[in-house]
Order: structure tokens, then C-alpha cells, then sequence
């Protein structure tokens, strides 16, 4: 079988300790970059992506089209600045998309 | 609801019917699949958010360690530290097949070399806080990759919940009934040809028998 790799995409400092891990680990600055940088892993090997809020709340659009294959997955991960809540979010959504109405996070 | 524009004729209707059948089996499989995936996802949106939790309790965590490292000791040090990982981690990707959606399954494998610390630097440069966050964060990471294998799941299933859900409301309160209406319609129209044809012939026999009767008067 294959091996896939793992990367981690965001700003140098919250994803640097990643590198110690040894996952392939891509800092990025803007916006435009991290959303072609995404294409071109998503071409390559990687079978997981972790992105940071940060930078995914950016590129939405990018983010999104990955959604309904199996891979990569893409998948949110605070940075150092502390979470935003945002993959929370994007797990309310899926609830909502799949079941028309929130019921896990109903009572926060 | 619309009737189909369909001809009033037994080859339509015994179409109409058989497509009918077809439709109404259809429905109830499509709807036996929404229940069950709506069941899995429940279940598995649940130990989603769990996971996503936790994992971002101590990814914040870790990452605060790593900030406090990066703040007392300079760039070039601390990249130079991390330059060159004494492990590798790689992924044994499959598919799984969850109510005919394909989704992610992710197995991972740590190359670690026999002996070697899991830092990839010596102490006498770095600070204690980097062993902390790097501690902390090779703990984090098989529960990272738990999170998106279930996390991609959930995406994926939401999404195939939300296409099987239009169609069985569509065969539902579209297709069925418009059938039903169509197969009504057409019975209907070939019964009232049958009465006026039966009624023609009535009038007919009436005027023949009229006729003979007069002329053996």
C-alpha cells in the first residue's frame, strides 16, 4: 500500500513544533499562497492537512471544495493564538446540513 | 398535483404502473439508507466534537509551551532544533465503505530510529519549555489523526444524508403522487371511452331496430 503524508499548514509559529514530529510542515503568509499550496498537496500525496483557523477562515472557498472526497482531509486546528471556534462551527454545520436542525449543540 | 402528459392508453398505464412499483421500492430502500446513515452520523458527530474538544484544549496548550520556547530562545536556534526530526510518520490510508460512502480510513506509522531521544536537538541550546510543547504535541497527534479520520467522516456523511434525503423527498411527494394521479387519470379517461362508445352502440341498435320496424309496417 501507499504511505501518505501528513502536512500542516498556517504561520511559521504555531505549526514550527509540528516539524519535530516529523510531519512536512509549510508555513505560509498569505492567503493566495496557503489556497495554492493547498491545491498542489492536495495533488500530491497528502492525506491529511491540518490548517490552521487562521488561516483556514481565509480561504473558505478552498476549504470547502475538499469537503466531499475522501482525500485529503483537511482539518482545522487552533493556532497559537487560541481557537477561534471555528472547527466547532464547521461541526455544527454538518449537523445542520445533515440533519435540517442542531441537536448537539442545542443547549449552549 | 400535474398530471404527466402522457396518451390515455393500457400500454401507458401498465408502464405507468410497473414504473410506479419500481418507484414506491425505491422510496422505502432510500429511506431505510437515510435512517441508518442518519443513525451512524449521530453517533459519530458526537465523538467528533468529544475529540475536537479535547484536542483543541491541548493543542492551545501545547502551542502556548511553544510560544513561551520561541520567546526565549532566537529563530535561527529553534529552527535549527527542529531542522531534522529523528522520526517520520507516515499513513496507511484505505477506504471504507460506510452505507456506499467511501470514507477516509487512517492508520499511522511512527519511524522512529532505535535509541534516539525523540528530540531532534541536544539540550544545551534549547529551553525546557520546547521539550514540554514537543512532549506534548507527539502525545496529541494520534488523537489529531483519530479526529480527522472521524471528522472527514462526518463531512462526507452529511453530505451523501443531505442527496439521499432530497430524493426520497423527492419520489416522495413528487414522483409517487404524480404517478398516482397520472395512472387515476388515465383509468378514468379509458373508462368514460368505453361508457360513450357502449352508449353509441346502444343509440345505434335503437335507430336499426327504429328502421326495420318501419319498413315491415
Amino acid at each position: 500500500m501507499y504511505m501518505y503524508k501528513i502536512g500542516v499548514v498556517g504561520d511559521r509559529d504555531s505549526i514550527l513544533g509540528f516539524k519535530a514530529l516529523g510531519l512536512s510542515v509549510f508555513p505560509v503568509t498569505q492567503p493566495e499562497q496557503a489556497s495554492r499550496l493547498i491545491n498542489r498537496l492536495a495533488k500530491e500525496n497528502f492525506a491529511v492537512i491540518f490548517l490552521t483557523e487562521q488561516v483556514a477562515r481565509e480561504i473558505k472557498e478552498t476549504v470547502d471544495r475538499y469537503k466531499s472526497v475522501p482525500f485529503p482531509a483537511i482539518i482545522l486546528i487552533p493556532s497559537n493564538q487560541g481557537s477561534t471556534g471555528l472547527g466547532i462551527q464547521e461541526i455544527k454545520k454538518s449537523v445542520e446540513k445533515a440533519l435540517g436542525a442542531d441537536i448537539l449543540f442545542g443547549n449552549e | 398535483m400535474a398530471v404527466m402528459r402522457v396518451n390515455p392508453n393500457r400500454m401507458e398505464l401498465s408502464r405507468l404502473k410497473k414504473r410506479l412499483a419500481i418507484a414506491v421500492r425505491g422510496h422505502k430502500l432510500l429511506k431505510d439508507k437515510r435512517d441508518e446513515m442518519v443513525r451512524r452520523f449521530i453517533e459519530l458527530v458526537r465523538r467528533n466534537k468529544e475529540l475536537r474538544e479535547q484536542v483543541e484544549k491541548e493543542l492551545t496548550q501545547a502551542l502556548g509551551d511553544f510560544l513561551m520556547a520561541r520567546a526565549v530562545m532566537s529563530t535561527e536556534v529553534l529552527e535549527e532544533a527542529v531542522m531534522y526530526p529523528t522520526r517520520q510518520v507516515e499513513l496507511k490510508v484505505s477506504k471504507q465503505n460506510v452505507m456506499s460512502v467511501d470514507v477516509p480510513k487512517i492508520d499511522y506509522e511512527e519511524k522512529s530510529q532505535e535509541g534516539l531521544s525523540p528530540y531532534p536537538y541536544g539540550f544545551a541550546s534549547t529551553s525546557a519549555e520546547l521539550d514540554d510543547s514537543i512532549i506534548t504535541l507527539s502525545g496529541i497527534l494520534p488523537r489529531m489523526l483519530e479526529l480527522a479520520e472521524i471528522e472527514k467522516t462526518c463531512q462526507m456523511l452529511a453530505d451523501e444524508i443531505e442527496k439521499t434525503r432530497r430524493r426520497v423527498n423527492a419520489l416522495e411527494h413528487i414522483m409517487i403522487p404524480q404517478m398516482e394521479e397520472t395512472i387515476k387519470y388515465i383509468a378514468m379517461k379509458m373508462d368514460e371511452d368505453e361508457r360513450a362508445s357502449r352508449t353509441r352502440l346502444m343509440k345505434v341498435k335503437d335507430m336499426i331496430e327504429e328502421r326495420s320496424a318501419k319498413s315491415s309496417d
